[in-house]
């Protein structure tokens, strides 16, 4: 017990020296709104950025439109990794984000996929329809599900399969319908499947969807935090990109 | 009300017809249960009264879960739905019902068992001894008795099917007319910024919670005191 205490103290005296010199920069932590998509790219990135800096960084997962709701209503979170553009840029025109500070962090690409190993080949999948059900996600708040429309759409096949569409409220569903098999195929972010070579699949051409630009924002409640600047510095940095690219995203060089 | 679309309609519409199928199927199917766990002397009866009272626990999501894998092609759902050519029961109402019926299966069984209970033996015993067959005893006397558990019953099982929403979302598919009950175009509503449309359902179905609760507290007062 003594010998506990002692040490303790050792501790504090050394906590004491520490704290006023390097602590701000050591020790603080960033609340991370995450738009489900990018669930386990964040969760790659923030383990890479806690290394990196000491930071930790809180990650909440939920749809791009369910996050942005809490955050007009005072969710104490600092940084918004968005689905899309536009609900950033709502945030910095509603006020509750960061003038200047928004920028594209990755690029999502939309598969058609299916446990089947033998049901997807093309777009010709889509043209025969020789399915039940497929899955997309809710194209009113899910950014994928909107693409996913817009390529079905390109393909000339939007009327002819929309009885057939099944919704989830947001990618991750979508996901669990088709991986569950009760919908055949569907439309669900590469980031979901990159990781394995399951079933069939057919990485949809860019030139069928409007890319899906995936914003991040410094939120107002954030300005100040070193942590939540160096979040987002991080994220542009090339160890996050190399994550997010290994995570089935594109990004944006030009950037 | 001008502004609330068709689609709305379609909602409550779906809703209440999902709400009065599950509530009938739950009185048919949940009486015969009640009865027994009120009147069983079997030891494990405890056991399965705490399965019927699972969903009470139970967070949707798990039931959504197991519903998603059980409905689906790999599972008895599947299986069922083959009859007539479908893979799945998973985006259909037939599928909603199912699950409504599992999730609120203690909501029904729970005051009917109560009502059950609360008659005695005395009651049944004397109807015996006047030769009434057991089948008679428990139409002409168990269920008039226990009246008041019926209505209990029936009136939460309806409202809790009404206010149900993470089953529904986990199984439903969002299909307009077929799935997309009121609580998910609520939730839908919020999501996609249309707080107006949300507001007129959510400050609706507040109301209808409010009345339902407050009604059904009213008549089973009046019932007592009929009764006693």
């Amino acid at each position: 017990m003594q010998a506990f205490l002692s040490r303790l103290k050792l501790l504090a005296a050394s906590l004491a020296i520490v704290v006023p010199s390097a602590s701000a920069a050591l020790a603080d932590q960033v609340k991370v709104a995450v738009a489900a998509n990018f669930t386990e790219a964040a969760k790659a990135i923030a383990a890479a950025f806690k290394a990196d800096t000491g930071h930790e960084a809180a990650l909440s997962f939920g749809s791009t439109g369910q996050l942005y709701a809490q955050i007009t209503q005072g969710a104490p979170f600092e940084v918004f990794l968005a689905a899309d553009a536009a609900r950033p840029e709502k945030a910095v025109e509603e006020g509750f984000g960061v003038q200047g500070s928004a920028f594209t962090y990755a690029i999502g690409k939309i598969v058609l996929w299916s446990t089947d190993p033998n049901l997807v080949t093309g777009a010709q999948t889509l043209q025969a329809g020789r399915f039940d059900k497929i899955a997309i996600a809710n194209p009113g708040t899910a950014p994928y599900g909107t693409a996913a429309i817009e390529a079905m759409s390109a393909l000339n096949v939007y009327d002819s399969l929309q009885p057939k569409i099944v919704q989830g409220a947001n990618i991750a569903q979508a996901y669990q319908f088709v991986k569950t098999g009760n919908a055949e195929l569907g439309f669900v972010a590469l980031s979901q499947i990159a990781d394995n070579t399951d079933g069939s699949r057919w990485v949809v051409s860019d030139d069928l969807y409007d890319p899906i630009r995936q914003d991040a924002v410094l939120l107002k409640t954030g300005q100040g935090n070193p942590a939540a600047e160096a979040f987002l510095s991080f994220l542009k940095g090339a160890a996050a990109v190399a994550l997010i690219e290994k995570f089935g995203y594109g990004v944006d060089i030009a950037e | 009300m001008q502004g609330l679309s068709s689609e709305i309609w379609i909602s409550v519409r779906l809703t209440v017809a999902l709400a009065a199928t599950t509530t009938v199927i739950l009185l048919i199917v949940g009486t015969p249960v009640a009865w027994w766990l009120a009147r069983s002397r079997a030891r494990w009866k405890e056991a399965v009264a705490a399965v019927v009272a699972l969903p009470l626990v139970l967070p949707p999501t798990v039931l959504g879960f197991y519903l998603l894998v059980a409905l689906g092609p790999d599972g008895p759902g599947g299986a069922i739905a083959g009859l007539w050519g479908a893979r799945t029961l998973a985006f259909t109402f037939e599928g909603l019902v199912i699950g409504s019926v599992v999730y609120s299966l203690p909501f029904v069984v729970q005051p009917i068992r109560n009502a059950f209970e609360a008659i005695g033996d005395r009651p049944l015993e004397v109807a015996a001894t006047l030769r009434a067959s057991p089948a008679r005893v428990f139409w002409t006397v168990a269920m008039p008795l226990a009246r008041p558990g019926f209505l209990t019953g029936a009136v939460l099982g309806f409202a809790h099917t009404v206010g149900e929403f993470g089953v529904v979302l986990m199984i439903g598919g969002n299909i307009p007319g077929e799935t997309k009950v009121l609580s998910v175009a609520i939730y839908d509503f919020v999501e996609t910024l249309q707080w107006r449309e949300a507001d007129i359902l959510a400050a609706g179905m507040v109301v209808f919670a409010f009345a339902v609760i407050l009604a059904m507290t009213l008549i089973e007062k009046r019932m007592r005191r009929a009764g006693s």
